[in-house]
């Protein structure tokens, strides 16, 4: 058997994906990007190879994805994320014609097409306005976990206006509330809502058109899973895998590469040399 | 199997001969700068310079100027010194070097800029009229406005012996006049006729060439680039307009041109993508910014910058030396609605240019510093792309401000564009196949 692997080196976490020869997905992992990018793509893609106890040598082709794609010094190209979150949306949800990928740093719109070709795409401008780090910010302001953001959320019963969606003002919005009495779920259900507004609007620029994939990292947040939703008006596809988008399709691409006959030799040894 | 001989004094003549011409320029104004002499403030989208020249007033392009200081990779100490001084960060940055340029007593990685003696500016962009009050503000200099009344292509354009164009031609004619009698008071000089009628001689070639030299460009493989060369062309085609050396310049750059298309000597060796490019370059990594697309084998064949920075000469209208004040008139009339037309509405010359030059894409390129060229973009985008099948890019960034230049996020964009294009080909190709 053969396999071929993706690994999407994103600006807070490094997800790899190993895939067989009919792209069913047999490995993945999740790592903190950390500040050796080099490393952190090398230790997740071996993290991923173990889950299935699959050998270095059994990969044929690795690519690499994310604003990281050029330190996978193991890899043998690099494709785009915005591809990559096309293809592996419509690999997951065949019928995926928008893709919304919410990620660390930036949010992005992409339109595909039936075979995963982008038609399409946008992404949010030069700052981290309505991205992932807006709702890291938030939940460091109000002191409460990730995870925990979107379930508090959705407690939600008298939701505030956030007015804001830029990141370095997201905290003192967020304790100018608490400030003002405001119960916590309703000031994290306006952040929500506020981040919705803008992806819509992303969404808008390129066409919303069913079916519609929400990932990346913050595609695990039920409440802007229903933000969005309640936003768009439209449901969302979702799954485990789609905070591995990326590397899922990083790792299709890889695999056509098998399947053409191109098999380069990898290796991750001195790699981080 | 015989090599091609290439003559190097013919090819590559255009950018070498354009650069030094530019060194050249910047060293008179530099010389007219410390002896005190006059010298008048135009802008590219009308200068005018066909009077100018004819009562021998250097010309400065604040425009160029500005965009000098980017691509020296020096803006950001202009754009700190006005902000320093109160303007605010979203106002237009080629004004803000500028301003930073006159705070600084006319410094300028090229040479000293000398004090304007004249302004002279048309109502092509809106920031003309503000910026040219600064200097009349700061030195007291006369401004002379002109007042072009353009119609649009969107709504239907009129020409010669139609009854507006002719109302509208005199009413320039008028405010040409006028502006020769302000130039005879600023300079000293009378109006000669025989001398203006010299320089519109030398404009005729330059406009007739630099028609010639975009058309020549559809070949394929595509000659120059039409952001990195383009932009050199474009600088002589201002500074030296109405010029013996400017028209000489443009004819030899013909004769190059002409060679490449005769020979197949491209601008790249691998062409595999022609584009459009639409905007105002990306100065702060102008180099840089050309490589993330030739990177794919992708290659700028026309520009709507080469259209409207140039004034609309690209159409290669010819004046009427029989009747040189009322034909200059008509010319500017034509040239800078065209110019307008250009960045507004240009769809219509998007869409021939893609047919003519088998267009594969086109790049659009908003800038946060210029609401004149960039707000109707997403418009002319959809269009395009919409309507008419055109792949297409939007990439926001600045002309000047390399604080909202993000190399690695432009890169990103670039990357998943030209990915969508080899996808586009290759199904293409299958389909072709059967």
């Amino acid at each position: 058997m053969a396999y071929a692997a993706g690994v999407d080196v994103g600006s807070t976490q490094t997800k790899a994906v190993i895939v067989d020869e009919e792209g069913t997905i047999v490995g993945r992992s999740l790592i903190d990007t950390g500040a050796n990018v080099i490393q952190a793509a090398e230790e997740s893609f071996l993290t991923a190879l173990r889950e299935h106890g699959i050998d270095e040598e059994e990969v044929e082709y690795v690519v690499g994805t994310g604003y990281g794609r050029y330190r996978v010094t193991f890899g043998n190209t690099q494709v785009t994320e915005i591809s990559c979150h096309g293809r592996g949306a419509v690999h997951l949800f065949p019928n995926t014609r928008t893709v919304v990928d919410m990620g660390g740093q930036d949010t992005k719109a992409i339109s595909v097409s039936a075979d995963g070709e982008i038609v399409d795409f946008c992404m949010n401008d030069k700052c981290a306005a309505g991205t992932g780090r807006f709702l890291g910010a938030a939940a460091a302001a109000l002191d409460i976990p990730i995870d925990d953001l979107g379930p508090v959320s959705l407690r939600s019963t008298k939701p505030i206006k956030i007015s804001t969606t830029c990141t370095v003002f997201a905290e003192s919005e967020v304790l100018a509330w608490i400030g003002k009495g405001k119960k916590i779920e309703d000031i994290l259900w306006g952040v929500h809502k506020s981040i919705a507004s803008r992806s819509a609007g992303l969404m808008r620029r390129v066409g919303i058109n069913d079916e519609i994939t929400f990932t990346g990292g913050v595609s695990r947040n039920l409440g802007m899973v229903k933000a969005l939703e309640d936003r768009i008006e439209k449901p969302l596809n979702i799954s485990d895998d789609c905070h591995y988008m990326g590397a899922l399709g990083a790792a299709l691409f890889a695999l056509d590469n098998v399947l053409s006959g191109r098999t380069p030799i990898h290796t991750t040894t001195g790699a981080t040399t | 199997m015989t090599t091609l001989e290439i003559p190097h004094d013919l090819v590559g003549r255009g950018n070498r001969e354009g650069a030094a011409m530019f060194r050249n320029w910047f060293a008179e104004l530099d010389n007219t700068a410390k002896v005190g002499g006059q010298s008048a403030y135009v802008f590219v989208m009308g200068s005018i310079n066909e009077i100018l020249k004819t009562f021998d007033l250097p010309v400065v392009f604040p425009e160029i100027n500005s965009l000098q200081t980017a691509v020296r990779h020096v803006a950001h100490e202009y754009l700190d010194e006005a902000e320093n001084y109160g303007y605010s960060p979203d106002i237009c940055g080629y004004v803000k070097a500028d301003v930073g340029t006159q705070l600084r007593g006319g410094e300028h990685p090229m040479g000293q800029i000398p004090k304007p003696s004249l302004t002279v500016l048309t109502n092509a962009c809106n920031t003309y009229i503000k910026w040219a009050e600064i200097w009349e503000r700061m030195y007291g200099t006369p401004v002379f406005t002109i007042d072009i009344p353009g119609t649009r292509q969107a709504g239907g354009q009129t020409w010669r012996g139609d009854r507006d164009f002719e109302a509208d031609r005199k009413y320039v004619e008028t405010q040409l006049r006028e502006l020769i009698t302000v130039c005879e008071e600023v300079t000293g000089k009378k109006f000669d006729i025989d001398k203006f009628r010299e320089v519109l001689t030398h404009a005729n070639t330059m406009s007739r060439s630099w028609k010639r030299i975009l058309e020549l460009n559809n070949a394929k493989p595509s000659l120059f680039s039409a952001l990195t060369d383009g932009t050199i062309f474009l600088g002589v085609a201002n500074g030296f307009r109405g010029t013996e050396a400017g028209a000489r310049y443009f004819e030899r750059v013909v004769e190059e041109m002409e060679y490449k298309a005769a020979n197949g000597i491209g601008q790249t060796i691998d062409e595999k993508y022609r584009l459009l490019f639409v905007g105002v370059p990306c100065y702060p990594i102008f180099r840089r910014f050309n490589e993330l697309f030739t990177d794919w084998g992708g290659t700028f064949v026309n520009s709507t910058y080469l259209w409207f920075a140039s004034g609309g000469t690209n159409r290669g209208f010819e004046y009427d030396l029989a009747d040189p004040i009322a034909s200059l008139a008509e010319g500017v009339l034509i040239s800078v609605r065209d110019a307008m037309d250009s960045m507004f509405h240009q769809n219509v010359a998007l869409a021939d240019m893609a047919r003519d030059a088998d267009i594969d894409g086109i790049i659009y390129h908003p800038i946060k510093s210029c609401r004149t060229v960039s707000t109707g973009l997403a418009d002319g985008r959809k269009h395009m792309t919409e309507e008419l099948g055109i792949p297409s890019l939007f990439i926001e960034s600045d002309m000047m401000d390399r604080r909202v230049v993000s190399e690695a996020q432009m890169k990103n964009r670039i990357d998943a564009f030209f990915e969508g294009l080899e996808t586009r080909r290759a199904h293409t190709n299958v389909d072709a196949q059967g």
